[in-house]
C-alpha cells in the first residue's frame, strides 16, 4: 500500500490560523495527504529588493527548499508580501518541478490590492486554488489547457477566479 | 502543432535564464539556456529551436548581431529580443532585422505568455503552409507531363535532376511537345517555386520592345514610355525566366542577354541605375541552336553559357505508347472543363490516333481531343469525331477551338436554313446563346453574303 503524502504548510509573517487551517483543509480535500500547518521565521528584509519595492521569489524559494527536509514531503511556504522573480513583473507563487518545494503569497490575491472591498471568502478560494495549483507542479504537472482545471496557467486573479480548485481528470491520474 | 514547441533562452544572468526556465518547462515546452550568444549559436548548428527569447545586452556578442547570425545560419526560428533597457532604438533595429518581436524586462506574466502564444500560432501556421505547399508541389510535379514512354520518362528524370541547381537549361524539340511545361515542371519543383516564373515569347516581339520587356524602361525612354516599368529580368528576381524561341533573337539583343547573364546585372532602357536580379534562365527551342552557332547566327558564348543542361522533349510520332494516355488525359481535362461527363475513346479511334504522324504534336493531338469533344455529342468519342476519319493528315490541325465553333455552328445553320430555333435545339444551347454566337463570329447567311 502507497504511504500517504505528506504536505507541510510553512506560513510566513501574520496569518490568520483559521484561515491557514482552512487551505489545509481543502488540499486534504483535494489531494488525498497528510496536511500539517507550522509557522516560520525568517528575517524578510534579506529578501528584499529596494529598486522593485518586492521580494524576490527566487531567493524565498530556496530558502524554503533548504530550510525544510524533503523527507516530511512536500512543503509549500506561505506569505503575505508581493514576489518576484527577476524576469516577471510579479508572481503568485512558484514551485520546483517534480521537486519538494513552493513559495505562494496572498498579496496579489487579495481584493484590496485592485482597490476593491476585502472580500476573505474570495482570497481564501484563490488561495487554496494557487497553493493546490504550486503543489501540482511539484508532482510534476505542466499547466493543464482544460479551462475548470487548478493547473490551468493564471498570470491575474481573473484567471484565478474562472477555474475551479480542483484537478481535471487527466492531472490527476498523474499525481 | 505537429511536436512539442521548442525554446532557447539566452541570457547572461543566470536569474534570468532559471526563472524563463522554470515559467516555460511548467507550460510544457521543451526548453535550453544558454549564458551567452557564443554557446547560443553552437547549440543552433546541431540543433533546432523553434523560438529563441535572446537578451539584448550580453558581454561578447549582443543579441542583435547574434540575431543576425541565426539568420545566416538559415535557423527559421522566431527570434523575441529582451532588453533591460527599455530602448527603442535597439528593438526597433532588431524587428528591422527580422526578430519576430520584443520584450522589456521585467515582463508582465500575462505579456509573456501572449507573446508566447502568438509565436506558437505563427509556428503552427508556418507548419500548415508549408504542409499545403508540399502538398501543391506533389501536384506540380507531373503538370501536364503525361507519358509513360521511355523517352519522357527520361525527360522527367531530367527535369528531376536539373530543378534542384541554378543551371541554365535548353529545351529543345519540335514545335507543340510541350517544352514550356517541361520548363514549369523544372521551376515547379526548384528551391525558386516560391518566386515567379516569367516566360518571355521572344519571338512575338520586335528587337526594341523585347529590350523594354526584358529589362524595363524609365518613364520617358521613349515615345510612349509613360511611366517607369519594371522588365521581365526584375520580375524574375529570386525566380526562373523563360525565354521561347529563343534563337529568334537578333545579335545585338544575344550580346545584352549575355551580358545580364554573365553579371547578373541591367539597366532600364533609358535608365542609369544599375540593377541587380537573381533569376535562373531556362530557353526554349525548336531551332538546331548548334548548327546556328556553326553558320554565325547564334553566339557561340551565348550558346556556351545557355546551354549547361540541354533537355530534348521527343517528338509525338517518336513515343506513340503515349497516345492513349495522353488522350485520356486531354478528355478528362476538356470535359472537366466543359462541365461534362467523362466521355470515353473507341478503340478504332485510338488505333487510328496511333497510326497518325502527328506533325504538330502533343497540341496538335490535344487541338483534336478538344474539337472531338465539342463536335461530337454522345458518350464516346469515334473515329467520326476526328479530322483523320478520311486520309491519312489531319485538315487543320492548329485550328483553334474559336475556329471550329464558328465553322460548326455556321454549318448547322446552313444546314437548317437558318431556322435559329431548329439549329439550337440542334447544338442544345437556347437561342439567345445562339445569336450571341451568330453576333460573336458575325456569321451571316449564304444569300446575305451574296448580296
Amino acid at each position: 500500500m502507497m504511504a500517504r503524502k505528506k504536505i507541510t504548510l510553512v506560513s510566513f509573517g501574520y496569518f490568520d490560523r483559521k484561515f491557514v487551517e482552512d487551505v489545509a483543509r481543502a488540499i486534504e480535500k483535494e489531494i488525498n495527504a497528510e496536511v500539517t500547518t507550522k509557522e516560520g521565521h525568517l528575517d524578510l528584509s534579506k529578501y528584499y529588493d529596494v529598486k522593485r519595492r518586492q521580494y524576490n521569489g527566487d531567493d524565498l524559494l530556496k530558502f524554503v527548499d533548504n530550510s525544510y527536509p524533503s523527507n516530511r514531503g512536500k512543503t509549500m511556504g506561505l506569505f503575505g508580501v508581493d514576489l518576484f522573480i527577476p524576469i516577471l513583473t510579479h508572481i503568485f507563487g512558484q514551485a520546483y518541478l517534480n521537486g519538494n518545494t513552493g513559495v505562494v503569497s496572498h498579496f496579489r490575491l487579495n481584493n484590496e490590492y485592485y482597490g476593491l472591498k476585502a472580500d476573505r471568502k474570495l482570497l481564501l478560494e484563490r488561495f487554496i486554488k494557487e497553493v493546490i495549483h504550486e503543489l501540482g507542479h511539484t508532482y510534476g504537472l505542466t499547466h493543464c489547457h482544460v479551462p475548470t482545471c487548478v493547473m490551468r496557467s493564471s498570470t491575474y486573479v481573473e484567471d484565478l477566479d474562472e477555474k475551479s480548485a480542483s484537478f481535471c481528470d487527466h492531472c490527476r491520474e498523474k499525481i | 502543432m505537429s511536436k512539442k514547441i521548442s525554446i532557447l533562452i539566452v541570457d547572461d544572468e543566470k536569474s534570468v535564464t532559471d526563472s524563463l526556465y522554470n515559467w516555460f518547462v511548467e507550460d510544457g515546452y521543451h526548453v535550453r539556456c544558454a549564458a551567452n550568444a557564443k554557446e547560443a549559436l553552437s547549440i543552433l548548428e546541431s540543433e533546432t529551436y523553434h523560438i529563441v527569447l535572446a537578451d539584448i545586452k550580453m558581454p561578447g556578442m549582443d543579441g542583435l548581431e547574434m540575431h543576425r547570425r541565426i539568420k545566416s545560419l538559415n535557423q527559421e526560428a522566431i527570434v523575441i529580443v529582451m532588453t533591460a533597457f527599455a530602448s527603442v532604438d535597439t528593438a526597433v533595429q532588431a524587428l528591422k532585422d527580422g526578430a519576430y518581436d520584443y520584450i522589456t524586462k521585467p515582463f508582465d506574466p500575462d505579456d509573456l505568455s501572449h507573446l508566447i502564444r502568438n509565436a506558437t500560432s505563427q509556428i503552427s501556421l508556418k507548419e500548415e503552409n508549408e504542409t499545403l505547399k508540399d502538398k501543391i508541389s506533389s501536384l506540380e510535379n507531373v503538370e501536364d507531363l503525361v507519358g509513360e514512354s521511355e523517352a519522357m520518362m527520361q525527360v522527367l528524370q531530367q527535369v528531376q535532376s536539373v530543378a534542384s541547381s541554378s543551371s541554365s537549361v535548353i529545351i529543345s524539340g519540335e514545335s507543340g511537345t510541350g517544352k514550356e511545361l517541361v520548363a514549369r515542371a523544372i521551376h515547379s519543383n526548384s528551391p525558386r517555386k516560391y518566386f515567379p516564373l516569367v516566360s518571355v515569347h521572344c519571338g512575338a516581339l520586335p528587337e526594341n520592345l523585347l529590350e523594354s520587356e526584358l529589362f524595363g524602361h524609365e518613364k520617358g525612354a521613349f515615345t510612349g514610355a509613360m511611366f517607369n516599368r519594371k522588365g521581365r529580368f526584375e520580375m524574375a528576381d529570386g525566380g526562373t525566366i523563360f525565354l521561347d524561341e529563343i534563337a529568334t533573337i537578333s545579335s545585338k539583343m544575344q550580346v545584352e542577354l549575355l551580358r545580364v547573364l554573365e553579371s547578373g546585372k541591367f539597366m532600364r532602357v533609358g535608365g542609369n541605375k544599375e540593377i541587380s536580379s537573381d533569376f535562373r534562365v531556362i530557353c526554349a527551342t525548336n531551332k538546331d541552336l548548334k548548327k546556328m552557332v556553326e553558320n554565325g547566327t547564334f553566339r557561340e558564348d551565348l550558346y556556351y553559357r545557355l546551354n549547361v543542361v540541354n533537355i530534348n522533349v521527343p517528338p509525338l510520332r517518336e513515343r506513340k505508347e503515349d497516345i492513349p494516355v495522353l488522350a485520356d488525359y486531354f478528355i478528362e481535362k476538356y470535359c472537366k472543363s466543359m462541365n461534362r461527363e467523362k466521355v470515353s475513346i473507341d478503340k478504332a479511334a485510338i488505333k487510328r490516333l496511333e497510326e497518325y504522324d502527328f506533325p504538330g504534336n502533343v497540341r496538335e493531338l490535344e487541338n483534336m481531343i478538344e474539337r472531338a469533344l465539342v463536335v461530337g455529342n454522345s458518350n464516346t468519342i469515334r473515329l467520326k469525331d476526328l479530322p483523320l476519319e478520311k486520309g491519312g493528315e489531319a485538315p487543320t490541325p492548329v485550328e483553334s477551338l474559336n475556329e471550329n465553333e464558328k465553322r460548326h455552328i455556321k454549318n448547322i445553320l446552313d444546314k437548317y436554313d437558318w431556322n435559329i430555333s431548329r439549329a439550337a435545339k440542334i447544338l442544345k444551347v437556347d437561342r439567345a446563346t445562339l445569336y450571341n454566337k451568330i453576333k460573336k463570329y458575325n456569321l451571316k447567311t449564304s444569300d446575305k453574303e451574296n448580296h
